[in-house]
């Protein structure tokens, strides 16, 4: 079915009095991104909704991007119709068929701005309905809770019909809460962190630290792939990589074996907040949770946060593993976060590491190390690349091997 | 030169040729080594396995890498066997297998396995109620080919499917090493189907590989032990150029795979004709929708088949007593006895077996060549009189 256009109606949004315009507008501006592949579309954001104007592009692929934007409560694809009854029944019918599924109930619901129009919204429902009942079989008419609603809009310039309400993502649109780094491992939990900070509208780019030769390059573009699946719901992510090796290095040289892991994280988050200074973001996020291993304790949080001041958010700080397994199998990050590639907190990891290091104890052992020096060495040689919707990084298919095959 | 012996084997691709030529010089690394060659040489063998998975419209971990089809059905067959031997020793095949499945099953059979054979109709087919009547609860694996090798029928893999369904505990196994690319593949691979064989110089590729395809969840017992390459069940080192091959072999034998099934069914109708209005001349492969397109077997009374090949051959055409395997042994065909031809017919038949590369052209060239051999050997049998 060849849809004419598509209404978005925002979400919570609506609610937010004077910063409206700034989120209608970012809204407006994430969807046109995320749809940047049909230059033919057309744009019309307004107060309470938006339409996207089709110009023959298919709905079926809009609507698969549509399904990610934050911000948007629910939409519906839509077919114009002249003002004249023979050609709203003839549409009517086609979005009918296109959408009708044996055993449906259905209820015609019009709606007219133009009160010129020769019939009015009584007559319509009645005429329409009865011309699709004759003209399917199986069809069930049903006022209070039909299957499907036929809405008729009559406007000025046309008629305007659709029958699927479809539900968006929700949320608020990505980048109206501002911008943070994102600590992201590779495991399961941050990007499920990722997921629901860009939910909320938090604009991020991934923080990730590496270390050759003690982590492969493929644990580098299992995060990086992690990275292009949830680009999908921001249209581009910047992916930072952190080379660690040294500091692991020396952590592992000149400090006692209890407290390498919290020393670690310690200039992790010193590394990120230092990257999310010069970037100009306005928080850290991580996906730590209470109690799931030795760093995610409190006291560890205690000993590990005393490094910055700024926010520190943690979004499934209070979820257990099964609910995050379940939001990273929903959001399509679980089947890579558990490829088998060991990252750096892995590696280097204690045998019997402190559940509750002492924040003293922590400032005085890393007073040995040369802090400056190191974290200037590791800022210097960071790494940003750009990683849209859906880029591979692992297992990509070479030009070479679309050749030999 | 016409090369009607396609269930033989198939000339390779040229295009086949040239992956397996740059793969083998350029991308020779283990796929199982850490360091860099190793990465490439898996990421091209994943590739394939991809490909190959999409063409199938099945997913890659489904896609087990063989060394064809002989290993692909020997693998299936005693996989499941011993797999399922604690729930059952009650086996079922047809009495018109290749010698990869009738032999695996002997041999089963020797170890212990009670094995049930069934018999085919008059065109080759076996019939689903005698299945339905032989399954019982020690029954754990039916094996039925998809497109028999020596005259051409196509097993009604669609109803044994549905009867199956109610059987879930049943592995089915379809020997597809003679079906795929004839524009049939969906009246031989069936949701219900749990493994599946191929075999890659049947279109086009290298020899010593092939596929098995094993459905999702379902189990099997390796035969080789080893590395535990092929999630552990194919151990040894990947044959990633002809693999890699065979991936492309794939795709190019799927590429317009209605007009060449037609093509080849034309090639087949032609002939088919000609032969029926000739006295003494038996045609066993029916010219309808029951039978591949690519399958002419055909005997003419009096004629060994041997001696049919041979006179064909010196006029530089190449065929085969019914099939290539069991040509050399002086048994009659074993598809034929089944079907209840009289055994002196059946040691005269001998098999065309079409493909892309064949012509109508050929098909004219091939009955005027045969009408002169045909007078000949009428004349000296009195046939027609």
């Amino acid at each position: 079915m060849q849809y004419t256009e598509v209404m978005i109606r925002y979400g919570e949004l609506s609610t937010k009095g004077k910063n409206r315009k700034d989120f209608i507008n970012r809204l407006a501006s994430n969807i046109q991104k995320t749809l940047v592949d049909w230059p033919e579309l057309e744009f019309h954001p307004r107060h309470d909704r938006m339409h996207i104007v089709l110009h023959g592009a298919p709905f079926e692929s809009i609507d698969a991007r549509l399904k990610r934007v934050f911000g948007i409560q629910t939409y519906s694809p839509v077919v114009t119709a002249e003002k004249n009854l023979l050609a709203i029944e003839t549409k009517a019918l086609e979005l009918m068929q296109a959408t009708f599924q044996p055993g449906m109930s259905f209820k015609v619901n019009t709606r007219r701005s133009d009160h010129q129009f020769e019939y009015d919204t009584n007559q319509l429902n009645s005429l329409i309905g009865d011309y699709l009942f004759d003209q399917m079989t199986d069809l069930k008419a049903e006022m209070k809770h039909p299957d499907l609603v036929l809405r008729i809009e009559v406007r000025r310039d046309a008629i305007y019909l659709s029958n699927q309400l479809l539900k968006g993502a929700g949320g608020m649109p990505v980048g109206t809460a501002g911008k943070a780094v994102m600590m992201l491992s590779g495991g399961i939990d941050s990007p499920v962190a990722s997921y629901l900070a860009l939910k909320r509208g938090v604009d991020i780019e991934m923080v990730h630290f590496f270390s050759p030769p003690y982590t492969t390059d493929k644990a580098l573009a299992k995060a990086k792939e992690l990275t292009g699946i949830l680009a999908n719901y921001s249209g581009k992510i910047n992916f930072i990589a952190v080379p660690f090796a040294e500091i692991q290095e020396t952590i592992k040289e000149k400090l006692p074996e209890g407290y390498l892991m919290t020393i670690q994280r310690r200039f992790m988050l010193r590394l990120a907040d230092l990257i999310r200074a010069k970037r100009g973001g306005k928080a850290i996020i991580n996906g730590e949770s209470i109690g799931q291993v030795a760093s995610q304790t409190l006291d560890s949080m205690i000993a590990i946060n005393d490094v910055t001041a700024m926010p520190v958010l943690r979004p499934v700080v209070t979820m257990d593993k099964n609910e995050i397994i379940a939001l990273a199998e929903k959001i399509g990050t679980f089947d890579l976060s558990i490829a088998p590639f060991e990252d750096c907190c892995t590696i280097f990891a204690p045998p019997r590491p402190k559940t509750k290091p002492k924040l003293d104890k922590a400032r005085l052992y890393e007073q040995e190390l040369d802090i400056n020096g190191l974290v200037e060495r590791a800022l210097a040689g960071i790494q940003v690349t750009p990683i849209y919707p859906n880029q591979q990084f692992l297992h990509n298919k070479s030009a070479e091997d679309a050749d030999l095959l | 030169m016409i090369y009607f012996d396609n269930s033989a084997t198939t000339q390779i691709y040229p295009e086949v040729l040239a992956t397996y030529d740059q793969v083998a010089t350029k991308i020779w690394g283990n796929p199982s080594s850490l360091h860099r060659l190793g990465d490439r040489a898996h990421q091209l063998l994943e590739a394939s396995r991809q490909q190959v998975a999409q063409l199938l419209n099945v997913t890659a971990p489904e896609i087990i890498f063989t060394s064809g089809g002989t290993e692909s059905n020997n693998m299936a067959i005693k996989g499941t066997a011993i797999q399922k031997r604690e729930f059952g020793k009650h086996i079922i095949t047809s009495s018109v297998e290749h010698p990869s499945v009738a032999n695996a099953f002997n041999e089963l059979e020797q170890l212990g396995w009670r094995v049930t054979r069934l018999p085919v109709d008059r065109s080759g087919r076996v019939r689903v109620a005698d299945l339905k009547q032989r399954l019982d609860s020690d029954t754990t694996l039916v094996s039925i080919m998809g497109v028999n090798n020596e005259v051409g029928a196509i097993q009604p893999i669609a109803e044994i499917s549905d009867l199956l369904v109610n059987y879930p505990n049943v592995m089915f196994h379809v020997d597809n090493v003679q079906a795929l690319g004839k524009n049939l593949w969906s009246q031989v691979f069936t949701p219900r189907v749990d493994l599946t064989s191929l075999s890659a110089h049947k279109f086009h590729a290298p020899r010593g590989v092939g596929i098995l395809y094993k459905k999702t969840g379902k189990m099997l017992t390796p035969l080789a032990e080893g590395g535990g390459q092929e999630r552990g069940l194919r151990s040894g080192t990947e044959n990633l150029a002809a693999i890699a091959g065979m991936a492309k072999a794939i795709r190019l034998l799927l590429t317009d795979e209605v007009a060449k099934a037609e093509r080849e069914a034309a090639i087949k109708a032609k002939i088919d004709h000609f032969l029926r209005a000739l006295p003494g001349v038996t045609v066993f492969s029916n010219d309808d929708a029951t039978f591949t397109p690519h399958i002419l077997c055909f005997a003419l009374s009096g004629i060994r088949g041997e001696t049919l090949v041979h006179t064909l051959e010196a006029h530089d055409i190449y065929t085969s007593t019914t099939s290539a395997c069991s040509s050399k042994t002086a048994d009659e065909a074993s598809t034929l006895s089944a079907m209840h031809v009289q055994a002196k017919l059946a040691t005269s038949a001998i098999r065309l077996s079409f493909d892309e590369s064949n012509t109508l052209a050929e098909a004219d060239q091939f009955i005027a060549v045969f009408s002169d051999i045909y007078h000949h050997f009428a004349k000296i049998n009195h046939l027609g009189e």
